[in-house]
Formats: C-alpha cells, sequence, structure tokens
C-alpha cells in the first residue's frame, strides 16, 4: 500500500512517528518527506495495513495536521523492514511548522544536573524548538535550515539516527558540544567574560537594559520591577506610552498580575505561547511592578518563557534549584520584554544588526550563533469568550487555512498598517507572519522579501495578484508592479469588504451573509473614507446596505491622532462650534473650530473609530493617540467591562444610514467619565443591534460577520455578539487571524479567487 | 471694468497700460514678435502658466508670481534669463484698476529682475469662462558654458542643499483664501532666484542638478529626482528648515510642510566634496542666507526618498497619486 500525506507533516515529528507506528505493527517499507508532503510505502497483513490508518490519524504527534491522506495505487518495491529515506527535493507543496516553546520533557533535561543537556540554551526535540524562523525552504531537512552549519556530534547523531529516541531526525537536535553558544558582550561589542546567563541576570538585577536574541528575533529586556529601568527603556524606544509585555516563570507568578482564566494559561503554556492580554489586577496586589508599564489600560501583555534560553534565566534568578518545585511556584523576577525594533522598523534578527542598530540602546546584548533565517514577532492574543489574536507571529505563522472559492494561485498583498500577505494555492491560504506597517523603507524591503520567501518557502507561481483599492500604499504600488512583471490579472478590493471576507474565509461562508465593518479608515469605491459599513456579501461582490454618518476629519489623518480633533467635529454637528475653543484648549483648537465651519481640509469619513476617538476626547480621557487606538482602549479600559443601557437614545436611522449623534448628545455634558464611558458603549451596542437587525429583516439573511480593528474592544464584541445571538442571528469573527487590516490578505484572496472565477 | 473683445478702444487702453509698465525698445518697436541675438552659450525656454486665487496675497500677487515663476523655470537648467514675454486671459468685467495693479507689479518684478518681457498678448473671454485673470509667461535664457545640469546627473553621494526654509508659499495663499489669522502673518516666498544660481554655478559649475519645488513641495521635486536618477534619497528632519509660524500653521492645518508649494527656493544637487563650497556661496546672496544641507543622495534600487524623524525613526516621504488621501485604519 502506498500512502500519500498533504498537511503540516514535515518538521513536526511525523516520520518518526510513521517508523513507530510500523515496528509497532509489523509492517515493512519507508516513509520519505518530499515537497508534496510525505510518501508512506507499506507491505504487510491487511488488519494491520488498516490499523495502520487508523492510528495515523488518532496518535498523530502534537504539531501535525493532517489535510489529506490518500491510498495510491502504484507497484511496490519489495522491503523488508522499515525505514526512513532521505528527503527528495522535489516541489514543495507542503507546509512549514509554526515554531513551538521548549517542552517539558526537554525542560526536565535542562534542569537536570545529571544530564548532558544541562542548561543547555538551545535544548530542543521532535516536539518543540525552532521551525519557521530557521527554515530557509522546503522540504524541512538539516541542510535547509540555519543548523546546516552546525555538525551533529557522535551522541547527537546517535539520537538524530535512533527511531526510538525522542530526538530521531528532529532537525535543529544540538548539544553544547555541537550545537550553537551564547555570547554576552557588552554595548561596545566586547565579550563579557563568564557565564553569559549568570551575568545576563547579574545585568538584569543592576537594571541594565539587555538586547536578546530568542526565536524570531531580537528584545529589549530589563527588570519590570525597576521604574528607573523601564522609564529609559521606554525613552530609548521612544514609545510615549504604548504598553509593554512582561515575561514571568511560569503560571504561579502571574497570579498576582493578571486574572488568570484556565483558557488563558492553557494558551500562554501551549507551544504557541503567545504574549496574552489580560485583565490587571488591582493595584494594591500589584507588588513593585514598575508604573508606566501600561499606563491607562486595565489590561496587561504577559508571557511565559518559551525558549530554553529564557527559561534559563528564569532558572538562574531562582538560584538553581535542584528540585522541581520551582516551576510552579511564584518566581520573583519579572520581565520587560519588547521587540527590538526601532521605532516601528522591522525587528532586528541579526547580530552584526543588533551591534550596529542597539549598542547606542542597550548595556549589552546577548547573542548566538544560530541564525534567525525569518523574522518573526511575538503573537499577541487578546483574552475573552472566545480570545481575539491581536498579532500573529512566532508560533501561530505561518497560519495555513484552508481557502473555500477555487481558483488560480494568487498573492495577496494586503493593506497599509499592520501588513501581512497571502499565498492561495489550491484549496489553501498561507498567511504571513506579522510584516508591520508600510511607512518605512525597511519595512517595505521586509514586505518584498516576504514575497520571495513565502513564494519558495510553498512553491507558489502566482496567476494573480490582489491589494487594496488605495493607491498610495506601498503594497498597491508593489502589487502593480508584480502584476505588470509576471503579467496576470491585478484585483483591487475594497478595504471593508476585504475584512468581512476574511471572516468569511475562516468559516468557510459561502452565498449571502451581511457584514458590519467597524474600522479605523479604508478608501471607499468613491473616493472617500470609509469605515463603519453594514454590507451584503454575495459571491465576488458587495452591496453597501448602509453606513455610519460621516464626520468631519479636520487635518485629515491629523485627526487621526489627536482625538480632540473628533471631538470638536462632533461639538460642530451639535451646533456647539463655538465651545471648542474653551472646552478643547489644545493648541490650534481656535482654527480647528474656523476649518470645520468653512470645510477646509476636513475630509469626511463613515468611520467607526473614529467616533471613539471623539467621545473619548470629549470625556477627557484621551485628547492624543500617542499609539494607535489608545483613545479607544482607554475608553473601554474606564468602563471597566460595564455597558450601561440605561437612557440610551435611540439612534436615527434613515435610508440605512445610522446616526451616532444623539448618542453623543446625551453623553457630551456627562461630568463622570466612567459613566460616560459605559452609557456610550451601552448605547453604541443598542444602535448598532438595530442596524443589524433591521438589515436582517430586510433581506431575511441571518448570518453576520463582524469584522475591522474595532471589534478589538473586548466589550463591544462581546456585547454586541451575546445581544445579536439572543436575536436568533448566527454571529462570526475572526478566529485565526486578527479582526483589524492583518487579516485583509486573506479577505483580499477569497474576493480575488471569486472574481477570477466569473 | 473691461468689455467684451470687441472694444477697439479697451484694447489700446490695455495695449497702452501695458506699454507704458514694460516699456522697452522691443515693446517700442509694436511689432507682433520681438527679435534679438543672443549671447554665445546653450540656449534654455520654459513657459509657465499661472492660474492663482486670490490674485494678490502677502508677498505678491499673480503679476510677480508670473515672472518669478518663468524666470525660476528658466535659472533652473543653470540659465541666465534673457528675455520674457507675457499672455493674457482676461475674464470680461474683470476691474481695470486690478488689471494695473497686476501689470505694474509684473513690470516692477522684471524690471528688479533685470529681464525685459519683450513681447505679449492680451484676450478677453465672456464673463464666466475664466477666473478673473489667468497669466502665461514664457521666458528664454543663456547656459554659461561648461554647465550642465539635469535630474539624470544625479549621483549617489551628492549632497542635497536647500536654498531656505520650505512652505511659505502655500501656507500664504491658504490662510488668505480661507481667512486663517496666525500670530505671525506668514508671507508667500515669491521671488526670482537667477541671480543666486549665476553665483552658485560661477563657484560650482560642476552642479549636478537644480529644482523649484513648487507644486506638491519638496517632497513631490524630491521623489521626482529619485525616480529620474534611479537613486534613493535620505533627508533629515532635524535639518529641514520651516518657519516656526509656518510650521505651527501646518500642524493645526494637517499638512504636511514636505508637500506644501513654494515659489522662491531651490533644491541643489551637488558633489559632496562641493558642498561647503556651495553653501557659503548660497548663504553670501541675500535669497539664500538661510541655505542649508537636507541630507543625501543614497544608492536604493526602490529609489526611496527617507527622513529620518525627530525620534530617531526613519519614514518614506512618499509621491501621492494626486491629493492625500486619508490612510489611518
Ligand atoms: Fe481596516
Ligand atoms: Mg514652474
Ligand atoms: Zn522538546
Ligand atoms: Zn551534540
Amino acid at each position: 500500500m502506498h500512502l500519500s500525506v498533504l498537511g503540516l507533516v514535515q518538521g513536526v515529528g511525523f516520520r518518526p512517528f510513521v517508523y513507530g507506528l510500523a515496528q509497532r505493527l509489523g509492517l515493512d517499507g519507508w516513509v520519505a518527506n518530499d515537497g508534496e508532503g510525505v510518501q508512506i510505502e507499506l507491505e504487510g497483513e491487511l488488519p494491520n495495513l488498516q490499523r495502520f490508518q487508523q492510528l495515523l490519524h488518532q496518535e498523530l504527534p502534537p504539531l501535525a495536521l493532517i489535510d489529506r491522506c490518500e491510498v495510491v495505487e502504484r507497484p511496490l518495491q519489495p522491503e523488508r523492514g522499515f525505514r526512513i529515506v532521505q528527503s527528495r527535493a522535489t516541489e514543495a507543496n507542503t507546509s512549514v511548522a509554526a515554531d513551538a516553546a521548549v517542552c517539558p520533557d526537554c525542560l526536565n533535561e535542562l534542569f537536570d544536573p545529571a544530564n548532558r543537556r544541562y542548561r543547555y540554551p538551545f535544548i530542543n526535540c521532535t516536539n518543540c524548538g525552532p521551525r519557521y524562523t530557521i527554515t530557509r525552504r522546503l522540504p524541512y531537512d538539516r541542510p535547509y535550515t540555519s543548523m546546516a552549519e552546525f555538525q551533529l556530534c557522535g551522541g547527537c547523531q546517535q539520537e538524530y539516527d535512533n527511531p526510538s529516541d525522542r530526538r530521531f531526525h528532529a532537525q535543529p537536535n544540538a548539544c553544547a558540544r555541537c550545537g550553537p553558544e551564547l555570547t554576552l558582550v557588552d554595548s561596545a561589542g566586547e565579550t563579557v567574560e563568564g557565564d553569559p546567563i549568570e551575568s545576563t541576570l547579574r545585568a538584569l538585577r543592576r537594571g541594565d537594559i539587555l538586547a536578546i536574541k530568542g526565536i524570531g528575533g531580537f528584545h529589549l529586556v530589563c527588570d519590570a520591577d525597576n521604574s528607573a529601568a523601564v522609564e529609559r527603556l521606554r525613552k530609548r524606544k521612544a514609545r510615549d506610552a504604548k504598553p509593554f509585555a512582561v515575561m514571568v516563570a511560569n503560571r504561579a507568578s502571574l497570579e498576582s498580575l493578571v486574572e488568570l482564566d484556565e483558557a488563558s494559561a492553557r494558551r500562554l503554556e501551549s507551544s504557541a505561547a503567545p504574549i496574552m492580554l489580560l485583565p490587571r489586577r488591582q493595584r494594591d496586589s500589584t507588588r513593585l511592578l514598575a508604573e508606566g508599564l501600561a499606563p491607562g489600560l486595565d489590561s496587561l501583555g504577559v508571557m511565559l518563557p518559551y525558549s530554553p534560553l529564557h527559561q534559563l534565566i528564569f532558572f538562574e534568578a531562582a538560584g538553581r534549584p535542584t528540585d522541581a518545585g520551582w516551576r510552579s511556584e511564584p518566581q520573583s523576577l519579572r520581565l520587560v520584554m519588547t521587540s527590538a525594533n526601532p521605532a516601528g522598523e522591522p525587528l532586528v534578527i541579526d547580530n552584526a544588526e543588533a551591534l550596529a542598530q542597539l549598542a547606542g540602546f542597550v548595556d549589552g546584548l546577548l547573542l548566538h550563533n544560530r541564525a534567525i533565517d525569518c523574522r518573526c514577532d511575538d503573537s499577541v492574543v487578546q483574552a475573552g469568550t472566545p480570545p481575539m489574536v491581536v498579532r500573529r507571529g512566532r508560533g501561530l505563522a505561518p497560519q495555513i487555512l484552508p481557502l473555500i472559492p477555487e481558483g488560480p494561485p494568487l498573492l495577496a498583498l494586503g493593506g497599509w498598517f499592520k501588513n501581512s500577505i497571502c499565498l492561495a494555492k489550491q484549496q489553501r491560504a498561507y498567511v504571513s507572519p506579522h510584516i508591520g506597517d508600510l511607512n518605512n523603507a525597511n519595512t517595505c524591503r521586509f514586505l518584498e522579501q516576504s514575497v520571495e520567501h513565502m513564494r519558495r518557502l510553498f512553491a507558489v507561481t502566482p496567476e494573480a495578484v490582489a491589494c487594496d483599492l488605495h493607491p498610495d500604499f506601498f503594497s498597491t504600488r508593489l502589487a502593480q508592479q508584480l502584476a505588470e512583471q509576471w503579467r496576470v490579472p491585478l484585483v483591487a478590493v475594497q478595504h471593508h469588504h476585504a475584512h468581512i471576507a476574511a471572516v468569511m474565509s475562516e468559516h468557510r461562508l459561502s452565498g449571502p451573509v451581511l457584514g458590519l465593518a467597524l474600522d479605523g479608515i479604508g478608501l471607499g469605491e468613491d473616493g472617500s473614507a470609509w469605515g463603519g459599513e453594514l454590507l451584503l456579501l454575495e459571491g465576488a461582490g458587495y452591496q453597501r446596505l448602509g453606513q455610519l454618518r460621516s464626520l468631519p476629519l479636520p487635518g485629515g489623518d491629523r485627526a487621526a491622532r489627536e482625538p480632540w480633533r473628533i471631538a470638536a467635529a462632533l461639538l460642530h454637528l451639535l451646533g456647539r462650534n463655538q465651545e471648542i475653543e474653551s472646552r478643547l484648549p489644545y493648541p490650534g483648537s481656535p482654527v480647528v473650530a474656523q476649518m470645520l465651519r468653512q470645510g477646509l481640509n476636513c475630509p469626511p469619513t463613515s468611520s467607526a473609530g473614529r467616533w471613539f476617538d471623539g467621545v473619548a476626547a470629549l470625556l477627557g480621557v484621551c485628547a492624543y493617540n500617542q499609539f494607535e487606538a489608545r483613545a479607544a482602549m482607554s475608553l473601554e479600559s474606564l468602563a471597566a467591562g460595564r455597558c450601561d443601557f440605561q437612557g440610551a437614545h435611540l439612534p436615527a436611522l434613515e435610508n440605512g444610514q445610522l446616526d451616532l449623534l444623539p448618542l453623543v448628545s446625551a453623553l457630551v455634558d456627562e461630568a463622570d467619565p466612567v459613566r460616560g464611558a459605559q452609557r456610550f458603549h451601552g448605547a453604541l451596542v443598542i444602535a448598532l443591534e438595530q442596524w443589524v437587525m433591521e438589515a436582517v429583516q430586510a433581506t431575511g439573511l441571518e448570518r453576520v460577520a463582524l469584522g475591522g480593528g474595532c471589534f478589538l474592544n473586548r466589550l463591544l464584541r462581546e456585547t454586541l455578539c451575546q445581544r445579536l445571538r439572543q436575536n436568533g442571528v448566527k454571529v462570526y469573527l475572526g478566529e485565526q487571524l486578527p479582526c483589524n487590516d492583518a487579516g485583509l490578505s486573506l479577505g483580499q484572496a477569497w474576493v480575488a479567487r471569486q472574481r477570477l472565477a466569473r | 471694468m473691461i468689455h467684451g473683445s470687441g472694444g477697439k478702444a479697451m484694447a489700446q487702453l490695455i495695449e497702452g497700460l501695458f506699454l507704458k509698465a514694460f516699456d522697452n525698445p522691443y515693446l517700442r518697436q509694436q511689432n507682433d514678435q520681438a527679435a534679438f541675438s543672443l549671447p554665445p552659450g546653450r540656449v534654455v525656454m520654459a513657459t509657465d502658466s499661472h492660474v492663482i486665487s486670490p490674485l494678490f496675497f502677502p508677498g505678491g500677487d499673480i503679476g510677480s508670481l508670473s515672472v518669478h515663476g518663468t524666470i525660476n523655470d528658466v535659472a533652473m537648467a543653470g540659465a541666465r534669463p534673457t528675455h520674457l514675454s507675457a499672455g493674457f486671459i482676461l475674464e470680461e468685467g474683470f476691474p481695470l484698476r486690478e488689471l494695473k495693479r497686476i501689470v505694474e507689479s509684473m513690470a516692477a518684478a522684471a524690471k528688479e529682475a533685470g529681464v525685459p518681457i519683450v513681447t505679449g498678448d492680451t484676450k478677453v473671454v465672456e464673463r464666466g469662462k475664466g477666473d478673473g485673470v489667468f497669466i502665461n509667461t514664457t521666458g528664454i535664457g543663456v547656459v554659461p558654458e561648461g554647465v550642465e545640469l539635469g535630474g539624470d546627473r544625479v549621483r549617489v553621494g551628492d549632497h542635497i542643499i536647500l536654498s531656505g526654509p520650505i512652505g511659505d508659499h502655500g501656507v500664504a495663499i491658504m490662510s488668505l483664501r480661507e481667512n486663517l489669522t496666525f500670530e505671525t502673518a506668514i508671507e508667500s516666498d515669491s521671488q526670482p532666484l537667477h541671480d543666486l544660481v549665476a553665483d552658485m554655478v560661477k563657484v560650482v559649475p560642476g552642479l549636478h542638478c537644480l529644482r523649484d519645488p513648487t507644486r506638491g513641495g519638496l517632497a513631490t521635486t524630491l521623489n521626482e529626482i529619485a525616480q529620474q536618477a534611479g537613486v534613493g534619497m535620505q533627508i533629515q528632519e532635524a535639518n529641514l528648515p520651516v518657519r516656526p509660524q509656518v510650521a505651527a500653521a501646518c500642524e493645526f492645518l494637517g499638512l504636511d510642510p514636505l508637500y506644501v508649494a513654494n515659489e522662491g527656493k531651490l533644491v541643489a544637487f551637488c558633489p559632496a566634496d562641493c558642498s561647503e563650497a556651495l553653501l557659503a556661496a548660497m548663504r553670501a546672496h541675500p535669497r539664500g542666507g538661510e541655505a542649508c544641507r537636507i541630507g543625501e543622495v543614497v544608492a536604493d534600487p526602490h529609489r526611496f526618498v527617507q527622513m529620518q524623524t525627530r525620534f530617531g525613526g526613519n519614514r518614506i516621504v512618499d509621491w501621492l497619486n494626486g491629493e492625500q488621501l486619508p490612510r489611518i485604519c
């Protein structure tokens, strides 16, 4: 019998697993990786062959996923025994796995003084370790990874060759004798003598800022309990108020920091090991944690040590205990870990680059000599029911999703913010990790490299290119250029159409569906700025059923950075222009009042996000967005998880247009910002519910897909979903991909497929 | 008031107005053309039609602007402008008093620049078919021996030098048009640059390129040259001169001074080893007193124009398809 297996089957211990299974069932034959997936040839008794097929699915290794398993008729070569055949490099159609956090078995060895890998920072096995970040091309095999330059020592080679060993064909297998090693250098690049982990901990404890090379890139690290160090880090990163994530030793150490639910804890401990955004504990129980980690926000990003290197720092801090007790007890060391990317540029991954770019930032660098081939930021997941992916990076990327509409292989280049790209081939969509905001040259170059890398990795030759409608995005220009160069069609997809299509694609929805996009700004078909749209999607197209009443944006994009300008616009719409100067005494407010009166540089937008900005500023919560969506996040934090439906004003619904101004009118003189925030959320949810229900009744459709960045607001998301479901509506949200612009590329691919199919 | 095209008396009146204001030997001959010979060297010719609202603004009017604009276009080839022509399209009903003011201002600008308006033409269009007055000017000039400028001559390593603060003209026009008042009045920078250019090419004849960042501002000009020369550019925000009142107005209005029009500034590209000499020559001239180096030309297959911001980031200063569309999601 010959089996052809497709899916996530390379680099996840699949061949050793097949080997073991064949041995157990007394089957002869061989297993081999190839570009298509894994080929298995089996000879033996029929019941055993059938049993094999069953167990193949039942006992699948944790990181593996089978998309398809076909029995192929072909003449068998007589074989004796079972063996693993060397890789054949054919067309790569298989998947590369995401990086996996260090597993419990490896941790036991890491902390065991008797083990030959005691305190070896690059320990791994077939169930854990780096994957995507070290893979140059497929098939996933050591010569095609950045481990190629390390020659396995005798001991490691034996493990690698021994089918019964848990490191059998673990491509990054290594030990202190033969594998990568650590070096601590000072800011001048001089090696610091002594044990690198010991010195690293000492430096962190005295308040130094270090750059530490991890799995997908460098982090800037300091002691989270040292306010001065955190302050210094914030200054150096020029991150005014953007929250920092914290790494602690284990689940127990999180208890004092955040409200930890079981699902989130399990997610933190999973092989993806993302940063989880969790509700903060009340201040008094938060011991000495530096002020200013996440100013003004009620949630905190936390993560657990996912690489053996991180584990060793905590092990050192615990005093290298010989019993395992410390691993389940609270530990005092807490580290700020923030990605080392100078001002919005891509994450630094290379040692030389780190020395050149970070030396001025940091007091030292903890380097290693295993190259990072693919940059991968930490993934960020927001707790909730269900949890929402905010950023997809290490552990979650590359994402392989089923893609329903049949069609040619294609490339979708995404948006401008939080860019990601998507390759479609046959029934699958491959979504890249987070690439970044395309406002700087290095991120644009990284986007280009990602196109090349992903194409090589998944062997896709695009026959169409998809992009956003906005003509001034680098992604759009690159799409135009590539389409011309490859002589293939270019498909431009409206921003919010793509937002909703991404959700439909994830949930494999076809046929007519209602879509509610609550977003910042995306260019509309009419050239104006959309962002609060009620759509009806069907086939390749969509219909715009309604939109939010439009707001003037005094100063264009500047208004998105300065919410007080939106507050001014709201006052103006309420006929209270003359109050702008006194209520919003910010530099330029008289000019803004005049701009609003004259309609000067005040492009209109139906964006939903801007209403959050305006209300936040009216309530005195946030006048300037020092980082994206700060106003909206602060407003949500202020509401503290509560919607106040009391006195929710009926919104004005006219010709499908939803006017939120009456809600604002009721809040504009609210003296208590907390009550204001709760009433705004409450009234908004009711208004949106009515808006959607009216469309449900008018169209007879009962499925609604929600998309756009505003749905990262957990209070809005959960309350609205709940109310819609109570009305018997089926509600869909992005689960694998973020609802923000990171999901656009998948939506574009989905729409392009439908359009090309016509 | 100006009446329909038929009025012979009116045509004579206007003719008389021009003759008197622009008075020079060529015009006095009263031919349909001007005949003259040029000094030796390559001849440069440029034309520009001026359409602006409001017609009068702090620091100038459509008349002086139409002289400066074309003189500067000629001068950006490194040439010394020698002759100008002027074509007027007047809307029926345009006040004669205003026309007189414009013509006199034009004459004064030409005289100050030392470039005579040697031939001209006037047409009157029906009411509603024009916007008061449109002025087309054409200029001719001669490039000195050994000077050859062009966007394609820009090289990696060249220094980028700006003759003074940016954004004045666009902000002045907008402030007046929209009736905005700022603490300090903002004037247009409209001025002729050919004397400054003459000094520059005398000191550094090997200059690579000159360009006046008018419509679309400095950002558009830098991108045009980057495309033309197949290079990238790196500029520093900290070195970019913007008057405080212009910076504040731009901030309030949500404008980026890099994209705001200028009418009396130039940007120069020169080999690095000449930049000190060039800067010294520029600073010695009254129209280049605030000259400064804003960045340099770099190798970049993407032809990105990048700006190091005050916060240490490096952002792309993009060229835009038409107006600046909001994009913050
Ligand atoms: Fe969006
Ligand atoms: Mg011109
Ligand atoms: Zn392991
Ligand atoms: Zn070894």
